[in-house]
């Protein structure tokens, strides 16, 4: 009935089952839901979308499918009152614009081509120059730039229904790509810790023990290994230059670390890794740390996250004395090596939307040092880097 | 047919909401919500019950809360005790079993509302664990090896705060409701839910002054609807006027009684240097 809306679902990556789509089938069988657009929208809503990062996905298409449905029954022949668009656009438009309806013909004409679009136009509509829909440049339809526009689609009748619900595309903010706040990257990073239980049993298990002497009739001691938070971490910042814009984003990255981790080592760096590394940024040049140490101090099985936009000239990667700051000896592209050789584990988040990467040479290089693992500084690309950590 | 789950006269519900409720009661599935906290999660079970004139079973879920306690726990150490003591109880082991809270709704005659309160803050694991009981409403006692079914299928409520993800096998088996931050007018609607015959002017100062706060960039908790009904509450007590909630003029950006509000320190700092630097332009 609606497979092609489900299909349609899955190619928008909203994670829909079958088991879903028949609960759906099931709960409209069952008339849960009235027969209007908006009840079946709720409904559709409630069984298919189990989170809210994906509400967005699922509203966009949502209204592609049904795009034009709910108009079929209700809207066609809505008039729009002449008077109140009139008694609007007086409220809306200052002297100047008001001259410049009469500059198109004046208000009779205004009105009259108005009625003749709504008559041709059977479909909602958005963009474009002709038609009445949203954002374009028409004289009619809302958020236009047209100075004679004139607002249509945003009357107080029409403003319950739930086509503006999903037009409205409220829970944008919670898609995926979009929100990073220090909660959310707690849930990603959480991903990183495995409560591993390994090593030899040190801790009495006192329920096990009490279970086993209760069945046993005798005492019999159980032992369990001591919990204990298994990950450690080595964190590389990227500071200052072009980095600036996106510090607090990193630095929220970085608070939810400390607590995360039992072991988190960090040093900051500057565009690219060179032979010295710092943990105080204001006393970069005095207490600078020698990438080597770093490399001999800390075991392989640390896990290594780069934090860093990696927009910086080829130069800075490839060739020595590239650095912008001070002459190194050897190329970036070098130090990343001997890191990326000890450590397995590496990934490099980047705050710059991956869209964007293509672009930047200095972004396509690094990346391809990394070995493809670059992800983008949102919760999806938290995600995806620490489920790569952690394999 | 079954009651429908409507606005009651203390609770309002949006459409969607309600669609949600009803959707899950007719099919028989457990509805997932979640949503900023306080905007009414775990109230909305209570109001389930009372409109449909349900029991309401609670569970609350803490950090070491397991699936198995929902169920049944076995007291093994009673058991031990009695068997030290030689009581003739001990022979039953049925006699040290104790119920949990899910059993508990699968015993009632009658069917009643079964809410899971915060399932993220229990073991990953835990959602999974639970599967086969909430999908069949039914479980095993190996202990006294009987099989408990449920005598009516519970209504099921589960809230989370997205701490923890949930496993897509327990998602599948749910419906589900982002309960969205409330609109103006749907918050005044339950604002005159809660305190009725309010001055209308004292409700309209109140809620500018609320989604300004809400609306200040930056803030490490924002304000949600349990801690504006808090604060009307108290501005109520105190007989603030109207006039004093109006965070327009520049004097004086942080309303009277912030602390029902704002509910972290550096938040409350961050108002009071807005405040200054305000103060500083109107000079």
């Amino acid at each position: 009935m609606f497979i092609d809306f489900f299909l349609k679902l899955r190619d928008a990556r909203v994670p829909a089952s079958l088991k879903e789509y028949l609960m759906l089938l099931e709960a409209m069988d069952r008339e849960v839901a009235g027969y209007s657009v908006d009840d079946f929208y709720y409904l559709s809503r409630a069984s298919l979308v189990k989170d809210e990062r994906n509400l967005d996905k699922f509203d966009r298409v949502f209204g592609e499918v049904f795009k034009g449905i709910e108009a079929l029954g209700e809207a066609i022949d809505e008039e729009i009152p002449e008077e109140w668009l009139r008694k609007l656009a007086e409220k809306m438009l200052t002297e100047e614009e008001k001259a410049k309806i009469e500059a198109l013909g004046g208000w009779e004409k205004v009105m009259e081509t108005l009625k003749e679009r709504l008559r041709e136009q059977r479909r909602r509509h958005q963009g474009g120059n002709k038609w009445i829909g949203t954002a374009g440049t028409s004289p009619f339809g809302a958020y236009g730039y047209n100075p004679e526009g004139v607002r249509i689609g945003q009357d107080e009748n029409r403003h319950h229904r739930a086509i503006k619900v999903w037009d409205k595309r409220e829970f944008k903010n919670l898609d995926d790509d979009v929100k990073l706040g220090t909660r959310n990257i707690k849930v990603a990073l959480r991903r990183l810790r495995r409560f591993a239980r390994e090593g030899a049993p040190s801790e009495l298990d006192l329920p096990g023990t009490i279970r086993s002497t209760a069945h046993n009739g005798y005492l019999d001691i159980h032992m369990v290994p001591e919990r204990r938070n298994q990950v450690k971490v080595l964190l590389f910042l990227d500071v200052g230059g072009s980095m600036d814009p996106h510090v607090r984003t990193v630095e929220e990255l970085f608070s939810a670390a400390r607590s995360e981790f039992k072991h988190l080592e960090y040093f900051y760096f500057h565009n690219c890794l060179y032979e010295g590394v710092w943990k105080d940024n204001r006393r970069r040049h005095a207490e600078s740390i020698d990438t080597w140490d770093v490399l001999h101090t800390y075991p392989a099985d640390y896990k290594v996250i780069f934090v860093g936009d990696a927009s910086m000239s080829p130069y800075e990667i490839a060739y020595p004395g590239g650095s912008v700051e001070h002459w190194n000896e050897e190329p970036g592209i070098l130090w990343m090596q001997r890191l990326l050789d000890v450590y397995a584990h590496a990934v490099w988040l980047n705050p710059v939307p991956a869209a964007a990467w293509d672009s930047m040479a200095s972004i396509q290089m690094v990346r391809q040092i990394m070995g493809g693992h670059m992800y983008q500084l949102t919760l999806d690309g938290l995600d995806q880097a620490m489920r790569e950590l952690s394999r | 047919m079954e009651k429908r789950f409507e606005s009651t006269d203390t609770y309002i519900a949006t459409e969607d909401l309600m669609v949600a409720v009803n959707a899950s009661v007719a099919l028989e599935r457990p509805l997932l919500i979640k949503g900023e906290p306080g905007t009414g999660k775990t109230v909305l079970a209570e109001e389930i019950a009372k409109a449909l004139g349900k029991p309401l079973i609670q569970w609350h879920i803490k950090s070491t809360t397991k699936a198995l306690h929902g169920l049944y726990e076995y007291d093994a150490v009673a058991r031990l005790r009695d068997s030290q003591l030689g009581d003739e109880r001990v022979h039953d082991i049925s006699n040290y079993i104790v119920k949990g809270k899910l059993w508990e709704a699968f015993d009632l005659d009658e069917k009643p509302v079964l809410l899971i309160d915060e399932i993220d803050k229990a073991d990953i694991e835990f959602p999974n664990d639970l599967l086969l009981e909430l999908d069949r409403m039914e479980f095993h006692v190996y202990e006294t090896r009987q099989t408990i079914r449920a005598r009516q299928r519970p209504i099921v409520l589960i809230t989370s705060n997205n701490e923890k993800e949930l496993p897509d096998a327990f998602l599948r088996r749910c419906f589900f409701h982002y309960i969205r931050f409330p609109e103006r007018d749907t918050m005044e609607r339950i604002i005159a839910v809660h305190y009725p015959g309010l001055q209308k002017r004292l409700v309209t100062e109140a809620l500018n002054a609320f989604y300004d706060i809400r609306e200040v960039p930056g803030l490490k908790k924002k304000p949600s609807t349990s801690e504006l009904l808090d604060w009307i509450k108290l501005l109520l007590i105190e007989d603030i006027p109207p006039e004093a909630l109006r965070t327009g003029n520049k004097k004086d950006i942080i309303p009277p009684l912030y602390g029902a509000l704002l509910k972290n320190e550096q938040d409350v700092h961050m108002f009071e240097r807005l405040a200054f630097l305000h103060r500083r332009e109107g000079s």
